[in-house]
């Protein structure tokens, strides 16, 4: 056999020797690059502008996506301000994020900023004396209660991460499609389903892209996006975590009865359709609507060659208020233990900053900065989006806030009752009962 | 040392590892027995993987054992005595889960068994027919899908039973009462290989003496299978088994590729791994833990030993061995 394969030696020595000869191409050393060559340039220049702060900052975050925005836009902002702070930025990947970032915790090895998820993660990382209190912070009151609730303790009185951003849910439509078909955005749901029979009369479509398979999409685009508008926002939502409102009350009960309708309007054999299916599905143009969150534009920018439209979740009969689930999603916080305290806090107080927030949006559409300061949006969708803050009312998932840290964990149950209420397995009524026996198994106010 | 000292009495240490090097194992002096002596070099040999795997599998598989009897009160991790094991097994919610991924991880293996037995036996059978043309070209094709990737797998598959972009209409992997089918089935097309290989190596050595007086005793095709060749390969379907349930009772890649770790629709797919994953490592808002994962895992652990120990001493010490 060795004598067979003889002639292959010097193909591979030759292979090996072209190898050698390419120029090897790092992509992050030309990021890192013209960011030193500043620093050298401010150094020997002696501007050092800001508070003076020193030292090198690491941030701990899952948004591996975002790595070259970080370095390419978001700390070169940072460094023109504060010459004489190093940050690099150094992400996980989204699913071994906090099991990663609590190992280096403990072993001390952590970076000194860390991006917060929102809600129970971070409150058990406070808690351990992961996070410092912020609330002294400068800027940090330019966020509102609703922004800030996924980073404060339960009774309110610490924060302990600057809440960076949020995605807004709504439904995503070809424009082209509604152009062709003669359609127009509905505003109540009346008008939505007039829309979808429309559609779906038309036959060339599906009315709406969406599948079951991977469960979180009926959960967070259907029933976490439409839900609101039932139960009255922050009201309702507040209300569930009071024990004055249950999952078994009409409103909720409404919210999976509206769900199961949708299955008439779904792609056939939804059943098995996975989220990215229907984001190829739809960026193909086969697909009129797209209930979405808002962090989909980046993506369909990229992929879709049509005019996309976008409108809020459309009002339930009688509603005239109208609500969003404006979710917040990430924030950051500082590591008690950092070796640059003063550095740790210049960068968060810049995270505070309008210029941050508009640098953030910007770069990113469809992540929402959460403070009060008017952020204008090069992203025509994104700026919807975001404007529907000025017209309706803001709140957040109802299942992040306490109510999903018992045994059944009730994020986890919507994510099944949604999808299987779509599916046809189990009626709206049973659906919202087993949430609410779930919740009554293990949360005192509910029982 | 040299290898050409002449072989003397096993009195010291030394003069017996030097009896080891030599090329050729001298014969015991006449006359005298060599008392059965502690042989050092057993330990030198077997020292290492024992080692080795005491540290990276006895160990870690023991103190996730000790694990489980532990639960975290008030933040501190106390000694709760076999607490979590009826917890997990009495608790409505978490043994409904519990039984549900058992039963499925039964039939995970059922289908398995049922498919993946017979059909790597006539695999192996078709291609150990002298007759066969392009064997090897066959016998690589059909061992491929092993070689590749779980996750390679699942999305292919995926693709393939896809009711958008591909063959079939009905959402096989979405129905609770065709999800957990479908995927045993991906599964098996994946490992098919390893069956048809093992019986095909007892089928190419089954000596072409036997077949001939099979032959020349007027048995046909058909006889000589059944009546020559079955009985041998017969042990190595014990053997086939007994891994296959070890491995589906393992099994957590294919489900969490392809169904994620709620493994749904309804749970429909929900196995032990995926089980085990939610508990200890948590999911989502679900926070994990290690304590009630080390109870789960302990439990596959026992379920694994069952069905193992039942290999050996039911089926390994019935099924009847031919020397060749």
């Amino acid at each position: 056999m060795p004598n067979r394969l003889r002639w292959v030696a010097p193909f591979a020595g030759l292979l090996l020797v072209l190898a050698s000869c390419g120029e090897s191409e790092d992509p992050r050393e030309e990021v890192d690059e013209p960011d030193s060559a500043e620093n050298g340039e401010a150094d020997e220049n002696g501007e050092v502008e800001g508070d003076g702060a020193e030292g090198s900052l690491i941030i701990e975050s899952w948004r591996n996506d975002d790595l070259a925005i970080w370095e390419d836009v978001i700390i070169p902002a940072f460094q023109e301000q504060h010459p004489n702070i190093e940050v690099s930025f150094q992400p996980t990947a989204p699913d071994e994020y906090n099991a990663a970032l609590e190992a280096k915790l403990a072993g001390g090895t952590a970076g000194d900023l860390i991006t917060c998820r929102p809600f129970d993660v971070a409150l058990d990382l406070y808690e351990a004396g992961h996070l410092e209190s912020l609330n002294d912070l400068p800027g940090i009151e330019t966020f509102s209660d609703v922004a800030r609730s996924a980073w404060v303790t339960d009774d309110g009185s610490d924060v302990f991460c600057v809440p960076m951003a949020s995605v807004i849910h709504g439904f995503l439509y070809n424009a082209e499609i509604f152009d062709e078909l003669g359609l127009e955005e509905p505003s109540t749901e009346a008008e939505f389903h007039d829309l979808l029979d429309q559609i779906a009369a038309d036959g060339n479509y599906a009315p709406l892209v969406m599948g079951t398979a991977d469960q979180w999409e009926a959960a967070t685009m259907g029933f976490q996006n439409i839900g609101p508008n039932y139960w009255d926002g922050e009201e309702g939502r507040q209300a569930l975590i009071d024990g004055t409102q249950g999952f078994d009350d009409d409103a909720y009960v409404a919210v999976f009865d509206e769900l199961a309708s949708w299955a008439d309007y779904l792609p056939s054999g939804y059943e098995s359709v996975t989220y990215p299916d229907s984001q190829n599905l739809f960026t193909l143009g086969n697909g009129a609507i797209f209930p979405a969150g808002s962090w989909e534009i980046a993506l369909f920018r990229e992929q879709a060659d049509f005019e996309m439209g976008v409108f809020a979740p459309p009002l339930p009969e009688g509603q005239d208020t109208c609500y969003i689930s404006d979710h917040t999603d990430i924030g950051i916080g500082m590591n008690p233990d950092t070796d640059s305290p003063e550095a740790a806090r210049a960068f968060l107080e810049w995270t505070a900053s309008p210029e941050f927030a508009e640098l953030y949006a910007n770069s990113l559409p469809g992540f929402f900065p959460l403070s009060d300061h008017e952020v204008q949006l090069d992203d025509p969708l994104a700026q919807e989006f975001i404007d529907w803050r000025n017209e309706c009312e803001s709140t957040i998932r109802n299942s992040y806030q306490i109510l999903s840290r018992g045994e059944p964990n009730l994020e986890n149950e919507l994510w099944d009752l949604s999808a299987q209420v779509i599916n046809g397995t189990i009626e709206p009524a049973e659906a919202a009962e087993r949430a609410q026996d779930g919740l009554e198994r293990w949360y005192e106010p509910q029982q | 040392m040299s290898n050409t000292q002449p072989p003397a009495p096993p009195d010291d240490v030394g003069a017996e590892v030097a009896v080891k090097a030599s090329p050729v194992r001298p014969a015991p002096s006449a006359g005298r027995r060599p008392r059965q002596r502690f042989r050092l070099h057993l330990l030198v040999f077997l020292l290492p993987a024992a080692a080795i795997y005491t540290i990276f599998m006895v160990y870690p598989l023991v103190d996730s054992m000790r694990l489980s009897l532990y639960a975290p009160q008030d933040g501190i991790r106390m000694f709760v005595g076999l607490e979590n094991f009826v917890h997990l097994l009495t608790d409505d919610l978490l043994s409904a889960r519990f039984w549900n991924a058992v039963w499925n991880n039964l039939v995970f293996f059922a289908i398995h068994f049922f498919v993946q037995n017979p059909i790597g036996l006539l695999l192996a059978a078709l291609l150990s027919s002298a007759t066969l043309k392009g064997r090897s070209i066959y016998r690589t094709l059909l061992f491929i899908p092993t070689t590749l990737s779980v996750v390679i797998v699942g999305f292919i598959w995926q693709l393939i039973l896809n009711p958008i972009w591909g063959i079939v209409e009905t959402p096989l992997l979405g129905q609770s009462s065709t999800a957990l089918i479908t995927l045993s089935l991906m599964s098996v097309w994946q490992y098919i290989g390893i069956p048809m290989i093992l019986f095909y190596a007892v089928l190419i050595a089954i000596p072409d003496e036997l077949l001939e007086a099979a032959r020349v005793d007027g048995a046909n095709g058909w006889q000589t299978f059944w009546r020559v060749k079955f009985p041998l390969v017969l042990p190595t379907v014990g053997i086939v088994s007994v891994i296959t349930y070890v491995a589906n009772m393992n099994a957590f890649d294919l489900i969490y590729t392809v169904k994620g770790a709620l493994a749904g629709p309804d749970f429909a797919t929900d196995i032990m791994g995926t089980l085990f994953f939610r508990t200890f490592f948590g999911f989502q808002l679900q926070r994990g833990s290690s304590t009630m994962g080390a109870t789960v895992a302990t439990m596959m652990f026992v379920l694994i030993l069952v069905g193992v120990l039942l290999y050996f001493f039911v089926y390994q010490r019935r099924v009847e061995h031919y020397e060749l």
